[in-house]
Formats: structure tokens, sequence, C-alpha cells
């Protein structure tokens, strides 16, 4: 089974403008789904496609492998979702606004209602502030009201959309803790962020959206792996290792002031070592460095990338 | 006792136990279970009707509702050896109060349905579905998935209801005011005709109820409207705008051939109840207005809200 799936899945706005522009996505079940890109590159745009709030130009998506948005109302309720910021109604506590919730689910029990949301406030640590009005909560509550809300059922999946936005460094530790244990018990999530920092530690698979297409999908080695490696040979002599690097096959040679480079490709860094030596060079240091996964994500988004949001 | 007892407390012990086994085949959510429709509808009603009914600002409104009567009544008796005999408006109603309490009840809807009812119905209907979007709480409630017919069943439930409670308050308080103030006895009907209180009674109820379908009628107007923004402010003044173009225009003796087909003509035809014979006829076509309204609108709510994206 395919958590997410949607093939050419288009939206185009009544201005003309394309949001989403063709876009495959596969997120596979249990995975922890990185949703990349800047803000405006069509990540809360395709959220809401995916959840059938949004109806797509052209293109299909699949949610647990229903069709949406034709199946929303036999799927969603496995669903749990957190789209472009918590919305509660500010005049009820933070309980109220569960219930109401669970109200409209159409297959949830109302017996047990009063038990599961007890639970989910309890394990975004809201119990003590339940009956307190929403629109005195602070912005990391309210998030974590969004949280709980998505956890009143088990589901099968989870859809964050930004659910770091606005935390200070604690809210956010918490929210990734939190994203955790909710992968933990099996259940795939779908987190979407501008900062790959914010999901690189949690996260399986990314996929990374600029200006409204996907430039990027797979797993995080995978995604490392488009990063070529360099060789990096410290020593007094950068003129000569360079010529030797050359020699052996090597390409993008650069040489320094007490350091040479070049692009490792499938050389084995073993190899070049040992003709370093051989030819007399100095090694000093040696080193095969990867460019980091913010270098690739920055290379990939571009040089407008709104880091700051 | 005891004995009554035994028996008694046995025989449920031995009723359950099949009981586990009959009630784990409907467990709720379980993907064989058969898709239950009536009850989780109930079940999103009632949290509509408590969200709406104990929204304080709308409890406001019921409550200044209620009041209305209680001022028309009071001033009404303050100024009642003069009101004897004056014209204009509802003058008819008026030289019936003194001689009946019940036609307080008359006097405050026909006075109220020109705009407190109506504004009420506005904030509301209005706020409907406009509210939600501008709370941002529509895209929670379809994720859910709460299904978006369902949702608009529920709302336009909610407004009738929430209509019919805000005209029932205004019959009865004034009712209760005008039985304390003036003399309650057999009513004499605007034809002339005097019927027994009882029968003024009933005719009183079908009056509220007219009333509570010409309002059942805006609110499937408010519902589309509210459908149209995110602004509940704005549906709700455009609602209202649209009441009293409405009342306006059909004042407009030139434009006399329009008025039976305004959303406001048929509202004060509950007269009708008050003759004897009672004029089915005007009725009817009142009934036949409301109808259509809702049909038409609510349609046009449902086509807008199931194909719109919600982008709030």
């Amino acid at each position: 089974m395919t958590a997410i799936s949607s093939s050419g899945l288009t939206k185009r706005f009544r201005g003309g403008q394309v949001a989403v522009d063709h876009i495959d996505l596969e997120v596979p079940e249990g995975s922890v789904y990185g949703f990349l890109g800047p803000n405006g590159s069509g990540k809360t745009t395709t959220i809401r496609m995916l959840l059938g709030l949004a109806f797509p130009t052209s293109g299909s998506a699949a949610l647990l492998d229903v069709p949406m948005p034709d199946g929303a109302t036999g799927v969603l309720h496995r669903v749990g979702s957190l789209v472009e910021g918590p919305a509660f109604y500010p005049f009820l506590s933070g309980r109220d606004n569960l219930a109401r919730c669970d109200s409209a689910d159409r297959t949830a029990d109302p017996r047990t209602a009063p038990a599961r949301i007890g639970e989910a406030l309890d394990r975004v640590g809201l119990l003590a502030a339940a009956k307190k009005r929403y629109r005195n909560y602070s912005l990391g509550m309210k998030q974590r009201l969004a949280i709980a809300a998505s956890l009143l059922r088990p589901r099968e999946l989870i859809i964050l959309d930004e659910p770091t936005n606005g935390l200070d460094p604690q809210g956010t530790r918490e929210v990734r803790a939190l994203v955790r244990h909710i992968a933990a018990d099996g259940t795939t999530v779908f987190v979407s962020s501008h900062l790959l920092a914010e999901v690189e530690q949690i996260c399986t698979h990314v996929g990374v959206m600029r200006t409204g297409r996907l430039v990027f999908q797979g797993s995080l080695p995978e995604l490392r792996r488009t990063g070529a490696a360099r060789v990096i040979v410290r020593t007094a002599d950068p003129e000569g290792a360079v010529k030797v690097l050359a020699a052996i096959g090597l390409t993008d040679t650069q040489a320094g002031t007490d350091e040479a480079s070049a692009a490792l490709g499938d050389a084995e860094p073993e190899r070049v070592c040992a003709e370093l030596v051989q030819a007399g060079i100095g090694v000093r240091g040696f080193a095969v460095a990867s460019p980091s996964l913010e270098d690739l994500f920055v290379g990939l988004t571009g040089e407008g990338f709104d880091v700051d949001g | 006792m005891s004995t009554d007892n035994g028996p008694a407390s046995s025989a449920p012990a031995m009723l359950a136990v099949p009981g586990p086994d009959a009630s784990a085949a409907p467990e709720p959510g379980g993907a064989g279970a058969r898709p239950r429709v009536v009850r989780p509808w109930f079940r999103l009603l009632f949290s509509e009707l408590r969200l709406v009914f104990l929204r304080k600002r709308n409890m406001l409104l019921l409550a200044v509702t209620a009041l209305f009567p209680l001022v028309i009544g009071i001033a009404l008796r303050l100024a009642a050896p003069r009101s004897q005999g004056a014209n204009g408006p509802g003058a008819s109603f008026f030289n019936q109060l003194a001689g009946n309490g019940v036609f307080l009840s008359f006097i405050a809807l026909s006075t109220l349905l020109i705009l407190v009812l109506p504004v009420v119905v506005a904030v509301v209907a209005g706020d409907s579905v406009a509210g939600e979007a501008g709370y941002g709480t529509l895209r929670y409630l379809l994720a859910v998935p709460a299904g978006r017919t369902r949702l608009l069943a529920v709302k336009f439930t909610t407004i009738v209801l929430f209509g019919l409670c805000a005209t029932v308050i205004v019959s009865a308080v004034a009712l209760a005011v005008g039985a304390g103030l003036f003399p309650v006895g057999p009513v004499t009907l605007l034809s002339g005709t005097t019927v027994p209180l009882a029968d003024g009674l009933v005719r009183l109820l079908f009056v509220t109820l007219y009333v509570a379908a010409a309002m059942a009628a805006l609110g499937a107007v408010g519902l589309a409207v509210s459908t149209l923004t995110e602004h509940a402010i704005g549906a709700i003044a455009a609602i209202v705008i649209l009441v009293v173009t409405s009342e306006v225009v059909d004042n407009v003796p030139q434009l006399a051939t329009i008025g039976p087909y305004l959303p406001t003509h048929w509202w004060l035809s509950f007269d009708s109840v008050l003759r004897a014979p009672v004029d089915t006829s005007t009725l009817f076509k009142g009934l036949l207005s409301f109808g259509v309204y809702t049909v038409l609108f609510g349609s046009f709510a449902w086509a807008r809200f199931t194909s719109a994206d919600v982008t709030s």
C-alpha cells in the first residue's frame, strides 16, 4: 500500500498561475516523509488537494490507495491532518474544540469521545490547559492542540503542514519528539516544512518542491548520493597534486594555496591516496567530503530560497 | 423488595451473555460495519446547535429579541386609552389589543418581522459557513471529514431551528406579557367574528409557524450568501441589505408587478389566519414563495459549497 500517491497532480488558479505543476508523489507506507520547499512553492496547495479541500485542475491523487477527492468520506477518518496552521473557535475551550472536531466524524464512537479527547490532550501536554479558552492559548499551545486534533483516533497517516511554524526552539523540539513517537507506532507521517534542518533528523524520505514542481523525491541516502563527493588533499605542493589527480582521471580539479581538490567520481579514495604518495607528493591530509544536505537542498530549491520564512 | 430483586437482577445477567457478540459486530469505525448515517448526523447537529445556541453573542440576540415584546406591551398598556381609533399600519391589531392580550403576539410578530427577526436570522445564517471559513475551522471540519453536503444540511437545519426559536420566543413572551397587562378571553378576529380563546391560540400557533417558515426561507438565502465569502460580517450585512431593499421595492406602487416575487412580500400575509373564513389562497401563495426561495437558494448553496475550493 502507498500512503500517498499522485500522478500529474496540477492546480492552476483562476488567474492562470500554476501553483502545482504535474507532481507525482510517492509516499511509502511507514515512512516519515519530509515535504520541503520554500514558502509559495506549492506545498500547502498540494496538501489541500490531497485532503479534498481543493480540487485539482488535472491529474489524480490517492490517500491510502483511495482516490481523492471522490473517496474523501471513506478514507479521511483514517488520516489525521494539520493544514496551514491551527484553526479553532476562539470562544471554546481546548477540550470543547476537540469535541467539536470529533462530533463531525461520522465513524467516531461518541461513547469513547471523552476518553479519546483526554488521551489526545495528554499526548501533546495540554491536559492542564484543557478548560482554557482557545483565545488565551499561546502559539505553541495552539499548534499542539491542532496536533491533538489529528490524534483523536488511531490513524494510518498523519499529514502535518508546517507543524513547527512560529514555534520557539523548545516547541520545535517538542513537535519533533511527538512526530517521532507517532512514527514509532507505525503511522506514516507526511510533514511539510520550508526548513530542511527541522525535519532532517526525523525523515526517512524527502520530496523537494520548487515553484510548483517536485524537483527531487527519494530517501535521504538517495538525496545524499546526488551530491558529488570531492577528494581534498592538504599538501605543500597543490600544483603537483592537481597534476596527479588529473592523470588518474579525476575531473573538476582545483588548486588552492595549501590544498588541491577534485571530484571523486567512481575512483576509490584508497587508490587516489596511493597514487599521490607514489608520485612523491607530500600528503599532509586526505579527506573525502560530501556536500551537506543543506547545500544540496539549496541547490535544488534555488537561490531565491526564503530561509527565514 | 428482596424477592423482586432476585429475578430482576438475574435477568439482565442472562440477557447480557450474547450482548458483547451482538455489539461487537456494528463497532463504530470498523471497516466492515454498515455505514451509520442517522445517529452521526444528529451528533453533528447537536454539536452545531450547542455551538450556535450557547454562543454568547447569539444568546444575547435571543434575549434582546425577547425584550422587544415586553417593551411593546408596556408601551401599549401605558398608551392604551389614547391609541383607540388610531390609524396607520397595524392599526387594526392595536385596536384589538385593548380588548384582548392575545393580540400582543400578533402586534409583536408583525413589528419585529420588519427588521429584528430578519437580523437575528441573518446573523446566524451569514455566520454559518463564512464564520467557519473565517476562523479556518471549515478546512478542519472537512478534513475530519464532516462531508460537505452533510455539513451544509446541518448548518441549514440549525438556522431554521434558530429562526423558529426566535419566532416562538417573540410569540410566547408577547402572549405572557399580553395576558399580564390586558384582559384575555374569546378572541375577536379582524373580520369581526369572535372565536373561543382556544381557537385563537391555535391561530397564534399557525401564525408563529408561518413566520418561522418565512424566516427559514430567509435562512436559505443567507446560507447561500454565506458560502460566497469568508467574512461573516459581510455576509450578514448583505442579507440585511437584501431584506431592506426587498421591503422598500415592495412598497413602491410603480413596481407592484414584481412585488409578489420579492422574498419579503408574503411575510405579513399571516393576518389571513386572523379572519373568518381563513384566506387560505394567500397563505398558500406565501408558503409557496417560501418553498421556492428555500429550494432555489438551498440548491445554489449546495452547488457552490460542494464545488468550491476551501482556501481559507
